[in-house]
């Protein structure tokens, strides 16, 4: 067993085998110190929350372990009946797909005609959103056909997307949306 | 699916495939696209099952299949009407169940003509209206008007309208015989799909064609099942919703439905694809399939009431789901004076789906668009359109991980790069806002096999990231503080009455996810206790459901949707983890999987059967039946709703209670499926004169220009689509992971060798597609898997072409989608993407040019677009944005 | 010493999904391998290497399988690692000690030992173990150490989605493979045929302990037909020299000083 107290020298892995008398370094002579202690980064988490794959539809288990406040790993659930604990190349890059530095995590905003993105506050961002859909739905309102037929919309604002969003948020969509008159909701189901 | 059985949803789940002695996948790359589902097909063959797969294209499904059968893309419906020919004609039908279960007894109107009379039309058409006068095509003796009046088809649930109808076989002949009843009508339409003519229409040589229909024989009865696994190569086509059809119509006659084993697996591409047409971001539906109003027809609450409620069947419950769902939306403002606020909804007045949309958007109609977790300028058919659109929009809204195309239109496009648009003259005003992944949220995804799964939030979201639910919450907690000064006026009711006080949690003050899925779950108002299930919802107002078919996923007040009791901890039909609509049943129709007396058809083959010590249906599965109801049960006269259905009824959502091979009404293309060329093909269409379905939808605009109807001589070649395992869809979630991309690093098309020989292609060297909307380059890869069908003496050669690349990303590539035009099926909007015809050249592309902003790529000629057409269908009525139906007074769509 | 640990790898009910690559990258936390199409089927990541320890071959080929209906053709996918060989060309030909036999019967390079001298790569008869470019080290397949260690499965095998690589213990990973091969040869599949299974199949290997059933030829699979681990002959050769434990220290210190020279280039 390597003595973490040795010098820098007795730890040089030829001197170990010379002492040793191991020549081939074919047993615990050349273990290192990392490697008595490696172990399963998964073993000592702060959470492992249960989740569903978010690429196809077939719903695998995914456990996601979490440590200080990170996810370390992602890898499919043994629990579950569908997938047994096995993912697909996709499933099995989720850590990526969250973790990886693809991901933007500032609003970014582009004037008309203009030529770049400038980063503005989430908040003055979303404030910006409401009031052009208060205008453009003012704007744009359709109380009755031709016909005087109640329509009770406007035709100006749509929607796209839902297929890889959650059900509480679909739910929301199509409620706040039906609320403002606004119809043309749609998403990848029909594309 | 929805018209064949009653519900628009697959009838099994993937596990249940280890049950099946034979398994179809076709319309499908199950191996690539779900591998984990795949899985339960390799269980099913290392048990002796045998594996077909039917697909133009030799997949990695295909490499561990028992069979592969070649096809002509676009020909499905030719290849399986070959095989309900066989059964047909062999009587290889499992009679008993066939009987008993489905509507093959049912007498039809004197006057149905079939397209076999009309080649190609079925009787009814309407040249003025360019459409079908569907009541010819009811049932003997059913008042056409009254029925048809009731209730017509309805589009837009992902290609399986869900159905309504009140209608019920007035006369039947169990023996088949009578040459009127739906069994014969299914003969004679069929007669002309010989293993010859699928030779013609498919490339499929007659002895494979009789190989697969024997297996399928072989493998079905009481002892044994097969399965059908479809995707997207089924519902991308212009007649998308009849190809499924077909397969149903073969499910029903082999006795499949219902039964483990059996069944018809739709394979859906995203994580709550199901989901989003469940709790619908689509513009015809409410929650749980509940129709929108439309304008011309619903004009108040009585009316519309009356013209979806159901008379008999399931949908008689109709009026509880409405007003329970017009509770959990306006609350207290929702009462019975007030007709629960019908007036509050907004209606439509015709087709308001996607492409409409963006065409009405490159028109300069719609000024505000929002797209949250989807990328269409890559994933959506003729992307140059999709642009130009954006281009005239006031303000944009994404929502996604990076900035993907859509997010950058302005200034990474293929026509800016050739300086055909300049960013500075796009006015369009962009707004990106980072979305929150799932490991970000608390939230639960419906997958494909109907499963509720939630999944738990694991981190907070970094920075300025933040859920949909956190946007749209706090989108309308703003759009109420904006109207609070203008709530005089009735149009801003719904916004003050919305209900919209969802607590909320977390630093960012998020809603919790849990507390809207109890309100799709439904509550008792007095109380607020999570109601039990659908069978406690109410029309007095006593109720609120958010989703009637969601209801009892939140039962006992807690969870149901996150309950994860381990597999080998519980049956292999894992009832204790998570949640299935409707009522946690896991297999549709499972009544089926018993004889009309309540017993398992066979030990071999039992799921669900009457125990009559109990008085009740019981089995491995929760039985998809009135639990009390014995088989015995006949309705009484003048029975209404649910008390018609008798106890030999399977398919409970549908008005008679029987599968339908024949769908008398709920589709506007006809009651059966009948092959038609897709919209651009290389050969004319070999059965009918009426070669392309003729409700197809057409946009003829001068950015979206069609090819020849068949042999056009700029176009030579067959195309198809698709997807490959190691990318997802138009590449949002896989253009930016490095272990993804180095897996497949680039665009590419496939070709075989013998067409590689003929353009002058070199394997790893570069092509230029080329349509008339654009012109792409790609890598070549020549391979084998790729083969020249031979179709009537000429070879048809096909080129193979994913679909995951564009501009942005670490891996680019050009979009395939830029090639293909909008057509979409009359039925559920869905677009033709799957069968179109190119050209293929060597080199690089020389231009990248794009029509909608290039203008013409090829030389023009002389259409003949007038092909596609009988005489009588040509000339439709144009609306503004190509052709469309216009609303019949059966409130069709 | 545990149980031997290893794979069976049966490539008949091999998708080609590479979930295992993915898998063992995220696992590893692995760097990619460049993004270059190869028009080679689909195999885009060609060869195992320093960053990918799992690879999967596409082979096409002009011949049916014996259980297939489809034309004269047949598309072959077979997921390549490590082979953890009973004799290990790679661990017996390392000078610094880096690579060991862990107690699990696999063979482990210590990348904090390591100091690139690139002996191994040279003497793996399977061209498995590789240098990374950027710090001159050796790199392979652990068979997960860090998981075994805490009694998990590798994470390709747990990947897999339809179990075609299998992990466990040797002795019960060969008796499944014999079974295997039996009931495949029951049922036609006279091609199948178990590659390095045992010391008496690789003698040249002595076995391997992560093992394949396979369909045509190794060579197709880009296997050696005959892989015979080099130091196999030169040990034997060192033994009956009987060559003292300190001319041996020597030698090694003498590589250890020119591999260092090498790493550092």
């Amino acid at each position: 067993m390597p003595d973490h107290n040795e010098s820098a020298l007795s730890r040089w892995p030829v001197l170990r085998q010379v002492k040793n008398l191991d020549p081939l370094g074919l047993s615990n002579s050349a273990v290192s110190p990392r490697t008595e202690s490696l172990a399963a980064r998964t073993k000592k988490v702060d959470k492992v929350a249960a989740s569903v794959c978010p690429y196809c539809a077939v719903g695998c288990g995914q456990l996601v372990y979490v440590k200080d406040e990170k996810i370390i790993d992602i890898e499919g659930d043994p629990a579950s009946p569908i997938s047994h604990g096995t993912l697909c190349p996709k499933g099995a890059a989720t850590f990526q797909l969250v973790t990886g530095s693809n991901r933007v995590t500032n609003v970014l905003y582009r004037r008309p005609y203009g030529t770049k993105w400038e980063t503005i506050p989430l908040d003055k961002a979303m404030d910006m959103v409401a009031e052009r859909v208060k205008k453009t739905r003012d704007a744009n309102w359709e109380g009755k056909s031709e016909n005087g037929e109640p329509l009770r919309r406007t035709m100006a604002i749509a929607h796209l997307g839902g297929a890889t969003l959650d059900n509480e948020e679909n739910y929301l969509i199509k409620k706040l949306f039906t609320g403002l008159g606004i119809i043309q909701v749609e998403n990848q189901a029909r594309i | 699916m929805g018209t064949s059985f009653g519900r628009g949803g697959a009838t099994t789940f993937p596990q249940d495939l280890q049950n099946s002695d034979v398994i179809v996948i076709e319309g499908s790359n199950m191996a690539e696209c779900h591998p984990v589902a795949f899985r339960w097909v390799m269980k099913a063959r290392e048990r002796g099952a045998t594996i077909i797969h039917v697909d133009p294209r030799f997949t990695r499904t295909s490499a561990v299949a028992n069979m592969h059968v070649p096809i002509r893309a676009g020909s499905d419906i030719a290849f399986l009407g070959g095989i309900i020919h066989y059964i047909v004609e062999n009587e290889r039908y499992f009679k008993e169940y066939v009987v008993n279960y489905t509507n093959a007894p049912a007498i039809i109107n004197d006057e149905f003509r079939d397209t076999e009379d009309l080649d190609g039309l079925f009787g009814g058409w309407e040249k003025d209206k360019g459409q079908y006068k569907t009541s010819t095509w009811m049932y003997k003796g059913v008042d056409p008007e009254a029925a048809a009046g009731a209730r017509e088809s309805e589009s837009g649930n992902k290609g399986e309208p869900v159905q309504k109808n009140p209608i019920q076989a007035e006369h039947t002949d169990p023996t088949l015989q009578d040459p009127r009843c739906v069994f014969q009508i299914l003969k004679r339409h069929f007669s002309r799909y010989t293993p010859e003519m699928v030779e013609e229409a498919c490339g499929v040589p007659k002895d494979l064609l009789l190989k697969v229909a024997e297996t399928l024989c072989k493998n079905s009865g009481p002892e044994r099942t097969g399965a059908f696994c479809y995707a997207v190569g089924w519902t991308q086509h212009s007649a998308g919703v009849q190809y499924i059809r077909t397969a149903a119509i073969i499910q029903l006659l082999l006795g499949n439905i219902g039964r483990p084993g059996g069944g018809i697996m739709a394979l859906r591409g995203h994580a709550s694809i199901q989901g989003s047409t469940d709790i619908p971001t689509l513009y015809n539906l409410l929650p749980g399939y509940l129709l929108m109003p439309k304008a011309k027809h619903d004009k108040d609450l009585e009316t519309y009431l009356k013209l979806n409620e159901s008379p008999s069947g399931w949908w008689g419950e109709f009026p509880k789901y409405f007003v329970s769902l017009m509770k959990a939306w306006f609350g207290d403002a929702a009462t019975k004076e007030h007709d629960w606020c019908y007036d509050y909804l907004p209606t439509l007045t015709g087709d308001h789906s996607h492409m409409n949309t963006v065409v009405d958007m490159a028109d300069g109609a719609v000024k505000g668009y929002f797209v949250m977790g989807e990328n269409p300028v890559v994933g959506s058919m003729n992307g140059p359109l999709q642009r130009k659109g954006l281009r005239a929009l006031d303000w944009l809204v994404v929502r996604d991980f990076q900035l993907i195309e859509t997010a950058e239109f302005w200034r990474e496009a293929p026509e800016i790069e050739r300086g055909e648009v300049r960013s500075e003259d796009i006015g369009t005003e962009v707004f990106f806002f980072p979305a929150a992944a799932h490991t970000e949220k608390d939230g639960s995804f419906t997958n494909t096999q109907r499963l509720l799964q939630w999944h738990h939030k694991a981190i907070e979201p970094a920075g300025d990231s933040r859920s949909e639910l956190d946007f749209v919450f706090k989108l309308g907690q703003r759009m109420k503080a904006l109207y609070r000064d203008e709530y005089d006026q009735p149009r801003n009711w719904p916004i003050r009455d919305l209900t919209w006080d969802y607590p909320t949690k977390g630093p960012a003050q998020e809603p919790d996810a849990e507390a809207v899925l109890f309100e799709i779950n439904g509550y008792t108002v007095s109380d607020r206790k999570a109601v039990e299930g659908y069978t406690s919802l109410k029309d007095d107002g006593s109720t609120a459901s958010g989703c009637w078919i969601y209801s009892g996923c939140y039962r006992d007040g807690t969870n149901q949707t996150a309950r994860r009791k381990p597999q080998g901890e519980q049956s292999w039909v894992a009832p204790e983890w998570a949640w299935a609509w409707p009522h946690n049943r896991r297999i549709l129709y499972n009544r089926a999987s018993a004889d009309p007396e309540g017993k398992p058809w066979s030990e071999r083959k039992r799921l669900v059967w009457w125990d009559e010590q109990k008085g009740e249906w019981v089995g491995e599965d929760e039985p998809d039946f009135i639990l009390k109801r014995p088989p015995s049960y006949r309705a009484v006269e003048n029975a209404r709703g649910k008390e018609t259905i008798s106890g030999v009824d399977p398919f409970i959502m549908q008005a008679d209670g029987k599968g339908w091979i024949y769908v008398a009404s709920g589709l506007q293309d006809g009651p059966l499926p009948t092959h038609y060329e897709p919209q651009e093909s290389v050969i004319p269409n070999p059965l009918y004169g009426q070669s392309c379905n003729p409700l197809r939808m057409e946009w003829k605009r001068e950015d979206n220009p069609y090819h020849r109807p068949y042999s056009d001589p700029r176009f030579p070649f067959a195309l198809t689509t698709y997807r490959l395992t190691e990318h997802h869809t138009a590449g949002g979630m896989s253009r930016w992971l490095s272990w993804l991309s180095e897996l497949q690093p680039e665009m590419f098309c496939e070709i075989s060798p013998e067409l590689a020989v003929e353009r002058g292609l070199r394997n790893g060297g570069w092509a230029t597609i080329r349509t008339s909307r654009a012109e792409i380059e790609a890598r070549v890869l020549v391979t084998n898997r790729l083969r020249p069908l031979r179709i009537r003496g000429r070879i048809v050669h096909q080129i193979g072409v994913p679909y995951h690349w564009s501009s942005k990303g670490l891996v680019r590539g050009d979009a395939a989608n830029d090639l293909i035009s909008f057509v979409g099926d009359p039925n559920v909007s869905i677009q033709e993407s799957k069968a179109l015809t190119a050209d293929i050249r060597a080199g690089r592309r020389s231009k990248g040019r794009r029509h909608v902003t290039s203008g013409p790529i090829v030389p023009e000629i002389d259409l003949k677009a007038e092909e596609r057409d009988l005489p009588q269908v040509r000339h439709k009525p144009e609306t503004r944005h190509g052709y469309k139906a216009e609303e019949t007074k059966e409130g069709n769509i | 010493m545990a149980a031997g640990k290893g794979f069976f790898t049966d490539t008949t009910i091999c998708i080609g999904c590479k979930a295992c690559e993915v898998a063992c990258k995220q696992w590893n936390q692995l760097p990619d391998d460049g993004f270059t199409f190869t028009g080679m089927s689909y195999d885009n990541t060609v060869h195992l290497g320093a960053s990918t320890w799992r690879h999967v071959a596409f082979i096409e080929r002009p011949v049916a399988l014996s259980n297939q209906d489809a034309g004269d053709f047949s598309w072959l996918f077979s997921s390549d690692v490590c082979k953890h060989c009973a004799r290990a060309g790679c661990l017996e030909s390392c000078p610094t000690g880096a690579i060991i036999r862990t107690e699990f019967d696999t063979v482990y390079v210590q990348p904090d030992i390591c100091n690139g001298c690139g002996y191994c790569v040279v003497n793996c008869p399977f061209g498995v173990i590789d240098r990374r470019e950027d710090d001159g080290r050796a790199w392979k397949c652990t068979l997960c150490y860090d998981r075994l260690k805490e009694d998990m499965t590798p994470a390709c095998a747990k990947a897999c989605p339809t179990e075609s690589i299998q992990f466990g213990d040797l002795d019960d990973l060969r008796q499944r493979a014999r079974n295997r091969i039996d009931q495949l040869h029951e049922q036609g599949m006279s091609e199948a045929y178990l590659y390095g299974a045992s010391k008496e199949d690789q003698p040249g290997t002595e076995g391997l302990n992560a093992f394949f059933l396979l369909l045509d030829k190794p060579e197709a699979y880009n296997l050696p037909p005959d892989p015979i681990v080099p130091t196999k002959t030169v040990k034997d050769a060192w033994k009956s020299m009987g060559l003292a434990v300190v001319g041996m220290a020597v030698t090694a210190i003498g590589s250890v000083l020119l591999a260092g020279n090498g790493a550092r280039r």
